[in-house]
């Protein structure tokens, strides 16, 4: 009665076999279906999500967000939805055209390839990959092609700048990403989701507040979004590698940003905050996904909270924050995590114990980054740069 | 004929295919694309074997950082657009020969190696492959010393493009 997802497909196989097909045949059916289901709800979630973020940055800036179409402005997605299906798709002179439509659906694929993995509660999980957080980054690897495909297709100086600034910032942050989602893998002694959240009976924010972080902050920048928008910052390159889309096309674009953005939610609470686990999850599985939405949806808001308030960095800082910051730090997490593990694992230390050492360490680790940073900051001059003063506008020179 | 069969026979004709459009093709970006293509298609491969560390690392390393790499190289030279010159020079036959060669040498060692006869599914028999692979790596009666010496030579060739890029 708790699991009515796997009580339903058991009903569905046994009714398929009841017709007389096949067993591999109802194994690729079933399988096939729940692909598209899963996708399914995933699209759908980001209407609501639309409708969410929106009013949620008119409440954090003081003003009401959506409110005309429908109660409290529900209908507002709704209405967009219909706006942007009605409108062109426009495909620019010159472009290279069959990259230039296949971008878009690329890079919505990578982002609901991320869903296959994803442990919704103990029972419902697309798929249990042994390699599943290895998997996450790689299906991020198609996004990076298919902005370059849209950037380089459409012909188009700012798209290319655009392209060029994303590919910089989503292989960069790659590196300190990888390096963080190894702490969860080595404190669960697995690169399994649904492993990863059994081992989880400390939350692994409590044990790993550092890697969880490092964790936020860069797949933040992964997803593109402010502060780390300057891949579509409208001052400076128009709209980025999507300029030249239009309708459907940029919607997509559009829809798969948001549903990135709430993925790296899902697997911030997949990963740190325990995901499906909560009281009387394991008998009552269905409990376990309303766990994971309610995390998910505390991730969800940290990053549009972050987002709303912070304003955007330059591609200077950007470059210098995670190389010269995110990445050495992460590396000094990780070998002292791994030495700490072993260690308490070696004198039989585990549970609460094993947690509070995890969390001193990162303390100390947290507070000496603190201190060498306030030693070197002090000492950094920033250079100033005079230019002669100019007019604010100037008659043209008569010929 | 299995249906894993008919899987694999599409995506290794998928594969082939698009690597030789890697090098018929001629604009450079679309080569780049093609390759990426081929390498989905090995990395697909990977996958009918049961070796799914193989697949996502096939694709984590060769298209999330090579094929990417290529394609930002290409988009800083010149040569974006269509190629006019020749496609093959005069040592093609030279180069036929060779690439026979590598793949008789290839096939050979295949069909003699005690995993020819075997299915996918008896190749990952018994314990976590990815775990064995782990402790192969590190494990001194193993693969240890390779593993390290290819540690040092990535520190040497990052060292020395940084020695290459440094402003003098």
């Amino acid at each position: 009665m708790g699991d009515p997802i796997t009580l339903i497909s058991q009903w569905f196989t046994s009714l398929l076999l009841g017709w007389g097909l096949a067993e591999g045949l109802v194994t690729v059916i079933r399988l096939f279906l729940g692909a598209v289901i899963l996708a399914t709800i995933s699209m759908l979630t980001v209407v609501a999500l639309i409708w969410v973020e929106r009013k949620l940055a008119g409440r954090l800036q003081d003003r009401p967000g959506p409110n005309r179409a429908g109660p409290f402005g529900l209908l507002q997605p709704i209405a967009d939805m219909i706006k942007i299906f009605t409108k062109e798709v426009l495909t620019p002179a010159h472009a290279d055209k069959v990259t230039f439509h296949m971008a878009p659906v690329i890079f919505i694929a990578s982002v609901l390839l991320i869903w296959v993995v994803v442990p919704f509660t103990g029972t419902v999980v697309g798929a249990n990959l042994n390699v599943a957080v290895l998997y996450i980054v790689a299906v991020g690897a198609f996004g990076v092609v298919a902005v370059l495909m849209a950037g380089w297709s459409s012909n188009n100086k700012f798209a290319l700048l655009g392209a060029f600034r994303a590919v910089a910032q989503m292989v960069s942050y790659e590196v300190p990403m990888v390096l963080a989602l190894m702490v969860p893998v080595l404190l669960a002694s697995s690169m399994g989701l649904n492993d990863i959240v059994n081992a989880q009976s400390i939350w692994f924010v409590v044990v790993a507040p550092l890697a969880a972080l490092i964790f936020l902050i860069t797949s933040m920048a992964e997803v593109g979004r402010a502060p780390f928008d300057l891949l579509e910052a409208e001052s400076e390159i128009v709209a980025g590698y999507h300029t030249e889309y239009s309708g459907m096309a940029f919607g997509m674009f559009y829809v798969a940003e948001f549903l990135h953005h709430w993925a790296v939610g899902a697997l911030l609470a997949t990963l740190f905050l325990g995901g499906w686990r909560g009281p009387g999850a394991e008998t009552w599985p269905v409990l376990g996904i309303l766990y994971f939405y309610i995390k998910t949806f505390i991730g969800y808001f940290i990053i549009t909270w972050i987002r709303l308030t912070l304003p955007r960095i330059r591609i200077d800082q950007m470059l210098a924050f995670n190389w010269k910051f995110l990445t050495p730090l992460v590396l000094v997490v990780l070998i002292f995590t791994a030495i700490l593990d072993k260690v308490l694992e070696t004198n039989g230390v585990g549970g609460w114990g094993y947690a509070l050492a995890m969390l001193a360490l990162n303390a100390a680790i947290g507070w000496a980054t603190v201190l060498i940073l306030k030693k070197i900051e002090p000492s950094r001059q920033r250079q100033r740069v005079e230019f002669p003063p100019r007019p604010v506008a100037m008659a043209p020179k008569s010929e | 004929m299995t249906g894993l069969e008919i899987v694999f026979l599409v995506i290794a004709a998928l594969t082939i295919s698009a690597a030789l459009m890697v090098v018929t093709t001629r604009y450079l970006v679309h080569a780049a694309l093609w390759l990426i293509l081929a390498l989905f298609g090995v990395a697909a491969t990977f996958v009918l074997l049961n070796a799914t560390f193989l697949a996502v690392v096939q694709v984590v390393v060769y298209i999330g950082a090579i094929a990417v790499l290529m394609i930002f190289a290409i988009m800083l030279t010149r040569k974006v657009m269509r190629d006019s010159g020749p496609q093959m020079n005069p040592r093609w036959g030279w180069a036929a020969l060779v690439g026979v060669a590598l793949f008789a040498a290839l096939a050979f060692v295949f069909t003699r190696s005690p995993a020819a006869g075997m299915t996918a599914s008896d190749l990952v028999a018994g314990a976590d492959p990815v775990v064995e692979l782990g402790q192969a790596l590190v494990s001194p009666n193993a693969y240890v010393l390779p593993f390290e010496v290819a540690s040092v030579l990535l520190l040497a060739a990052m060292i020395g493009a940084i020695y290459v890029a440094w402003k003098k």
